[in-house]
């Protein structure tokens, strides 16, 4: 892998791996074996993952990931609580995705009860789900070049970041967790000055992601980090329930956005960006691709946004407007009981799935009947994606194990639950 | 995937040998939600042939306890078909006493870790799966939390009037 | 301490010269007394002073301070945390550090990854059992004295989730300072943070064990005992 830059001297070149572990004396594969644990408590693990790798020299051979550091028993603590409430604790789970985790409990519960949600709603939840894309994958990648060492992205990254959630505190109050989607559609209706706001970002969004490209995507180092390493092939992953930007990255086009439509997607025009390889520089330019599509979409839902209610006009599911309250008996009784007990939901079991920035996130709602959820379980993609990481990453040096962990994107809120 | 293809299915389902009229216990289609109840020893044979018919990939793995329903523990399989963009969902439900369910994880890697939670979770064992152990409790964690008659616990809440001033608090 | 002024003698019409970049005439820098115990004659005032008048002049020209309040003064304003995030709230410390919220222009944004070069540790997010230990473990190896903030309502008390699978800090830790909110927004982090720095600054005892009256809890075993004890344990109450 000699530079092709020709003023540079020539660089030290690695021989092929079979060839170093002859080197060693002939060391074979099961002698001069180091088991080292990479603690839950690391700098370069995205949170509490624990990882006992077994190396040979700097070579991975194995790799073993444990969890459940940060379990937090959410799904048991959804049961307790009524739907309602249930949305700001199953927001918790995956902490980068906190308006997909509502959207598929929320879509979960509308399946049951089969409600239908207003247009207006529907666009509404489209411009948040996508706007929340775009900053995890900004976090993503902020911290993954801190891994490998580009720390000032870290810094432009947050940045951008910090405009995102200037427009959920703007639009819900809240700039993390901010329990905006509802079920039966979204909590309030957009303020007046929002969209100036957003449109105001969403033109100099894409610069600013120009400039990631121009730092990073032709950059000697991360060319050498990523580019070939890690690699693992389509089959494979789908064998392993890999989805998200991780299957994309091997050259399969599945986007739940687009396969099986959700809330109005399929009223938006974009594309799905797909890799080649799939190795760790596809998922990266995956994921960097996939911010401007997600500026499209938030650009055309905003163009398109119809009027109507931005929540079911069904009282027995949504709060009636406080205006109601003075003259009506029936809207009274109903805001009554909606606060005191809940609504209640139909018997029956739903899974539904959407397409979040690491996946597919499916939730599963089984209801009794009651006002309160008896079953609520998240698939969680980072839990699922997280069994690729040992294929990916054996006979490849510990650096490219960083660097692979942190192109695996994951969250451990979402993984441990 | 409406109400007709799956009964079709089911049906189709019964008529594979390996896995008989008896196995295929129920096709629900409720809230547009595709559920077959199978029986858990043939659970290989169901997913085998879904597979054929073009269903494959397992998204989902996932326990539920039907408290206080019998047979108690239930286990959830969803299934993705990408080419017809199609969904569908096994079900089968186990007795809390003898919890026991083949594994699917040779056939289908994507259920490791899945089938540990459920394991971890509800106390589904999986005979032949390759490590079955606690995936998010510690190790040696007695119970299995996610059960409906597993206490949530947690701690009280400290008003004024149960308010105990304990070692620790600086003086 | 008394710290002598030393150098050049510095007015206020000086100061204007200097600053405008014409040379002030003066005696050389250093203010060494001479054989006599006299100072130098740009040091020495005018004449004599006594009483009130001395005590001015000395008040407008000396820094006077105790070593304690110097020491918590650096001790205070140089805060290394250690990057212990572990959920949600471990990305709005992330945007402590970022460029909004600075933490770096008050002195804190050396974040060290061995707990044994940090001094402070900001628990940012839910404590699960499975960790509880660990984290133990990490506040031991952190050298004295050492500050510990929990950030968040999941790991001050059990904030959303009251359930089987998470501890709240105080169980095990002796905690400096709780922020609360779920997730505290930066500018709440940062309030903390200083809310701590004014409690360094005023000098509390620096071991844990005299700040929290746990003195005498030391566990002191034999050999044989050590063999078999766990090395990790979760104390209760902060013991």
């Amino acid at each position: 892998m000699a530079s092709e830059n020709p003023n540079r001297e020539e660089t030290f070149t690695f021989a092929p791996i079979a060839e170093q572990l002859e080197d060693w004396g002939g060391a074979r594969e099961s002698e001069e074996l180091l088991t080292l644990n990479f603690g839950p408590h690391h700098p370069a693990t995205h949170g509490v993952l624990r990882l006992v790798v077994t190396l040979q020299g700097e070579v991975v051979v194995s790799v073993k990931p444990l969890i459940g550091y940060v379990h937090t028993g959410i799904e048991k603590t959804a049961e307790q609580k009524s739907y309602w409430k249930a949305i700001p604790v199953v927001e918790r789970m995956d902490y980068l995705s906190y308006f997909f985790n509502a959207m598929a409990f929320c879509g979960a519960v509308e399946k049951l009860l089969e409600l239908e949600v207003p247009k207006r709603a529907q666009y509404l939840r489209v411009i948040h789900l996508e706007l929340n894309r775009l900053m995890s994958h900004l976090v993503w990648l902020g911290t993954s070049a801190l891994d490998l060492g580009a720390i000032s992205i870290f810094w432009y990254c947050f940045r951008e970041r910090e405009s995102i959630l200037d427009l959920f505190e703007f639009s819900t109050g809240q700039r993390m967790h901010t329990r905006y989607i509802q079920v039966g559609g979204v909590i309030e209706d957009i303020p007046r000055g929002f969209d100036k706001k957003l449109r105001k970002f969403l033109k100099e969004m894409p610069s600013r992601a120009d400039q990631y490209a121009e730092l990073l995507s032709a950059n000697e180092i991360v060319l050498r980090r990523l580019r070939g390493t890690c690699p693992l092939d389509a089959n494979r992953l789908l064998e392993l329930g890999v989805t998200g930007p991780l299957l994309r990255a091997a050259g399969v086009p599945w986007d739940l956005r687009k396969a099986m439509p959700y809330s109005s997607y399929d009223d938006f025009d974009f594309k799905i960006p797909v890799g080649t390889v799939g190795d760790n520089y596809d998922r990266y330019a995956v994921r960097h691709a996939e911010l401007y599509e997600s500026v499209k979409i938030i650009e055309q839902a905003l163009e398109g946004l119809p009027e109507g209610p931005h929540i079911t006009t069904d009282r027995k599911v949504a709060l009636p407007p406080r205006h109601e309250l003075a003259t009506s008996m029936e809207a009274l009784i109903h805001h009554f009981k909606l606060v005191t007990e809940g609504f209640r939901v139909p018997e029956g079991e739903a899974y539904f799935a959407i397409e979040s920035p690491r996946g597919e996130l499916g939730c599963f709602v089984r209801s009794d009947g009651s006002s309160k959820p008896a079953r609520v379980h998240m698939r969680d993609p980072s839990f699922v994606n997280l069994q690729a990481l040992s294929d990916m990453v054996k006979g490849s040096y510990i650096a490219d194990m960083i660097a692979a962990v942190a192109m695996l994107d994951p969250v451990l809120g979402g993984i441990d639950r | 995937m409406d109400g007709a293809a799956l009964l079709l299915l089911a049906k189709e389902l019964r008529s594979n040998p390996a896995i008989g009229e008896e196995g295929v216990i129920a096709a629900e289609f409720r809230h547009n939600e595709p559920l077959l109840e199978v029986r858990p020893q043939l659970i290989r044979a169901v997913l085998a042939d879904l597979r054929e018919r073009g269903f494959r990939f397992l998204a989902s793995v996932h326990g539920v306890d039907y408290y206080p329903e019998e047979p108690r523990l239930g286990v959830h399989y969803q299934l993705i078909d990408m080419v017809r963009r199609e969904r569908v969902g096994v079900k089968v439900r186990l007795p809390v006493a003898n919890p026991t369910l083949p594994s699917v994880t040779l056939q289908w890697p994507t259920a490791n870790h899945q089938e540990r939670e459920v394991y971890d979770m509800f106390g589904v064992v999986f005979e032949g799966h390759p490590d079955l152990r606690r995936i998010l409790m510690p190790e040696e964690y007695e119970g299995h939390p996610q059960r409906r008659d597993f206490p949530v616990g947690g701690e009280p809440v400290i008003f004024t009037f149960n308010d105990t001033p304990e070692l620790g608090t600086p003086e | 301490m008394e710290i002598e002024p030393q150098g050049l003698r510095i007015t206020r019409s000086s100061a204007r010269q200097m600053l405008r970049g014409i040379p002030v005439e003066g005696p050389t820098p250093g203010a060494h007394p001479d054989e006599e115990g006299r100072l130098p004659a740009h040091l020495r005032t005018k004449q004599p002073l006594e009483g009130e008048a001395l005590e001015r002049y000395v008040e407008e020209r000396v820094l006077t301070t105790t070593l304690k309040k110097a020491v918590a003064w650096a001790r205070g304003n140089s805060f290394f945390p250690a990057t212990f995030g572990l959920a949600c709230c471990a990305i709005e410390m992330m945007s402590v550090v970022a460029a909004r919220v600075d933490v770096a222009r008050f002195g804190f944004e050396a974040f060290r990854a061995s707990p044994r070069q940090a001094d402070l540790i900001i628990l940012s997010g839910r404590v699960s059992i499975k960790m509880a230990p660990i984290i133990r473990r990490i506040y031991d190896q952190m050298l004295e004295p050492k500050w510990a903030i929990s950030m968040g309502a999941c790991c001050s008390s059990m904030g959303v989730f009251n359930n089987y699978a998470l501890v709240p800090a105080d169980h095990f830790l002796p905690i400096d300072v709780h922020v609360p909110g779920c997730p505290p927004r930066p500018e709440a982090l940062m309030h903390g943070i200083l809310r701590l720095r004014d409690m360094v600054l005023e000098n509390p005892p620096p071991g844990w064990r005299e700040r929290y009256g746990a003195v005498g809890t030391e566990e002191l075993l034999d050999d044989d005992q050590a063999k078999e004890t766990p090395s990790i344990e979760v104390f209760r109450g902060g013991l």
